[in-house]
């Protein structure tokens, strides 16, 4: 198709202009990553070489890797990993299994499924930081409204230290942040569902698959390139969200619910080390750069399947 | 027999994510309207002692009609500047075959891991360099930036749904390229365009560590670093800051919620294909 456009093109004698097009197309959008994305990364490896603190600013100078091996050394360090791998894996297999299910449920219409998909999509239109402060509220030891209903109804026989106890503040934001990305895995799954052809699935019916059998013989393999690719692109961003924690407990009690990005808004918004801020933004960048690799594996087997 | 069971079990589950879903948000609606010195007291009905004027404290003692304004500037210049160059970028990367494409897309792809938290001290000196720290175009710069290579993506998807035949006539018609992209294709495009500035504004709207790093007036306050006023050192705000939340969610909640039905027709077109 593209081809033909350029026929079109060199008619008018325009050759030279068909190649250079393109880029100057591009070239806005190719500046403004440059600049406010790229830029930035340079930027950030060269600081986490230096001793760089911002209310300290008369002495910043190179300090090899000082900062990594602080990080390395620091007593929540290990904590903080853990934290991030539960944050991670946990949050994630909620999200993609409610989000699937629901996602096949609404597949179908049914009375009000437009206004109950309008709904249940809200989540996603919130600020992760407001909603972890709303969950903050529900989760409040003393006062929060969840303690106070599983009381009533003789759940539990004194307060759960939600937000005290470091292992029970962990399971809290873990619970929000499901409820905050369900949406996200419902609207993406339910697009690849609506781009199955409907020809398929009149196809494997008449071949006697019942629902269970087409949908893991027919609808799963149709859509796994969709899935391997948001599940990947959400493993990164999941990683890379620390509203949700910076609103609900900001790390606390004592740092132990931090996860690699809620500790990195720290270091940088509150601590001001920046220096110690860029390491580890490098080392979160390095750990991600293994999951770009099945990133682009995953954009590839996509491609593949395009040609269908 | 196992249809009817099939069915219980599709509105239980339906419901019970409904009420999940729901149950924070009426939580926080219960708490503004909920008279300031009581707030703290536990109860679960609306009173009918129930009162405005927490989201009074938001407009008289606080300067949330400002924080408002200034996040919608920003939310909706960012969104516009990035459907824009976005739109530019897409044309060349669905209508053009050219030595290097592959590598620009992998340009763009790569940025989708880079933790944008990283950029937070780098862009703060870099727009304290060229004096732009506390200022909303310092902060409509940075979202735009951040934002084009998702936007470029998703746009090309929806571009390459739209025969190529459209702008050949155009261009035959007297279009050059830019013409023929924004009077022909624009229109056309339409509905992926919107899924985009939908998705972009909702980001704008949302964002709280660039715009805490690189605003420090108050004057300048975006919406959700405004919010963090009703943080104290050792209380909460409960009543003013369940009414700000309640005020924060209205435009992009209306935004989706009329807009959820044909995001998902056009993101199947988009990202899927894409």
């Amino acid at each position: 198709m593209a081809a033909s456009v350029h026929k079109l093109v060199r008619k008018d004698g325009k050759k030279a202009q068909n190649i250079l097009a393109p880029l100057w197309f591009l070239l806005p959008a190719l500046i403004l990553v440059a600049i406010f994305i790229y830029y930035p990364v340079f930027a950030t490896a060269n600081m986490s070489f230096k001793n760089y603190k911002l209310f300290d600013q008369s002495n910043i100078f190179y300090n090899g890797f000082e900062n990594f091996r602080g990080i390395f050394k620091d007593l929540h360090f290990h904590r903080i990993i853990q934290n991030t791998i539960l944050w991670v894996s946990v949050s994630l297999f909620f999200q993609f299994f409610i989000g699937f299910g629901l996602a096949l449920y609404l597949k179908s219409k049914f009375k009000f499924s437009g206004l109950y998909q309008g709904i249940i999509f809200i989540p996603w239109a919130l600020s992760g930081f407001l909603m972890g402060l709303v969950w903050k509220w529900i989760f409040d030891d003393n006062l929060g409204v969840l303690n106070d209903l599983m009381l009533k109804l003789h759940l539990i026989e004194t307060p759960i230290p939600w937000l005290s106890n470091a292992n029970w503040a962990m399971a809290a934001v873990i619970i929000a942040n499901i409820w905050y990305g369900v949406t996200f895995f419902v609207i993406m799954i339910l697009a690849a569902l609506q781009g199955v052809p409907n020809e398929i699935l009149e196809a494997a019916e008449l071949d006697g698959c019942g629902k269970t059998k087409s949908l893991m013989l027919v609808i799963i393999p149709y859509i796994r390139p969709t899935l391997i690719l948001i599940i990947l692109l959400r493993v990164i961003w999941i990683t890379n969200f620390p509203d949700i924690i910076f609103g609900m407990t900001s790390g606390g009690p004592n740092e132990q619910t931090h996860i690699l990005s809620s500790w990195l808004v720290q270091k940088i918004t509150y601590d001001q080390d920046w220096g110690s801020g860029s390491a580890l933004g490098l080392i979160m960048l390095g750990v991600l750069f293994i999951f770009t690799i099945f990133y682009l594996l995953a954009t590839r087997l996509e491609k593949e399947s395009e040609g269908e | 027999m196992f249809k009817v069971l099939g069915k219980a079990t599709k509105i239980t589950v339906l419901s019970i994510w409904f009420v999940f879903t729901i149950f924070p948000l009426y939580w926080m609606f219960l708490t503004s309207i909920r008279p300031v010195r009581e707030v703290t007291k536990k109860f679960y009905y609306p009173h009918a002692n129930s009162t405005l004027d927490s989201y009074r404290t938001l407009f008289k003692q606080y300067a949330f009609g400002t924080y408002i304004k200034n996040s919608f500037i920003v939310s909706f210049a960012a969104s516009a500047f990035v459907i824009f160059i976005g739109m530019l970028g897409a044309y060349a990367l669905a209508r053009y075959k050219f030595k290097g494409k592959s590598q620009i897309m992998l340009v763009f792809l790569v940025t989708q891991m880079i933790p944008g938290l990283i950029a937070l001290a780098p862009l703060y000196l870099l727009l304290s360099k060229v004096h732009l720290l506390n200022t909303l175009f310092a902060l409509i710069l940075c979202y735009v930036g951040g934002m084009v290579p998702f936007a470029t993506i998703m746009l090309r998807g929806f571009l390459q749904r739209i025969p190529p035949e459209l702008d050949e006539a155009a261009l035959i018609d007297g279009c050059n390229r830019f013409t023929a992209l924004f009077r022909v294709v624009f229109p056309v495009a339409l509905p992926g365009i919107a899924a985009t500035f939908i998705f972009a504004f909702v980001q704008c709207w949302n964002e709280l560590f660039l715009a805490m790093v690189l605003i420090d007036s108050d004057a300048n306050k975006t919406f959700p670093v405004a919010e963090r006023s009703f943080i104290g050192a050792y209380y909460i705000e409960w009543g003013g800051l369940a009414a700000s939340v309640m005020i924060g969610i209205i435009p992009t909640v209306v935004m989706f919620g009329l807009m959820s039905k044909f995001m998902i027709s056009g993101l199947s077109a988009g990202i899927v294909k894409g």
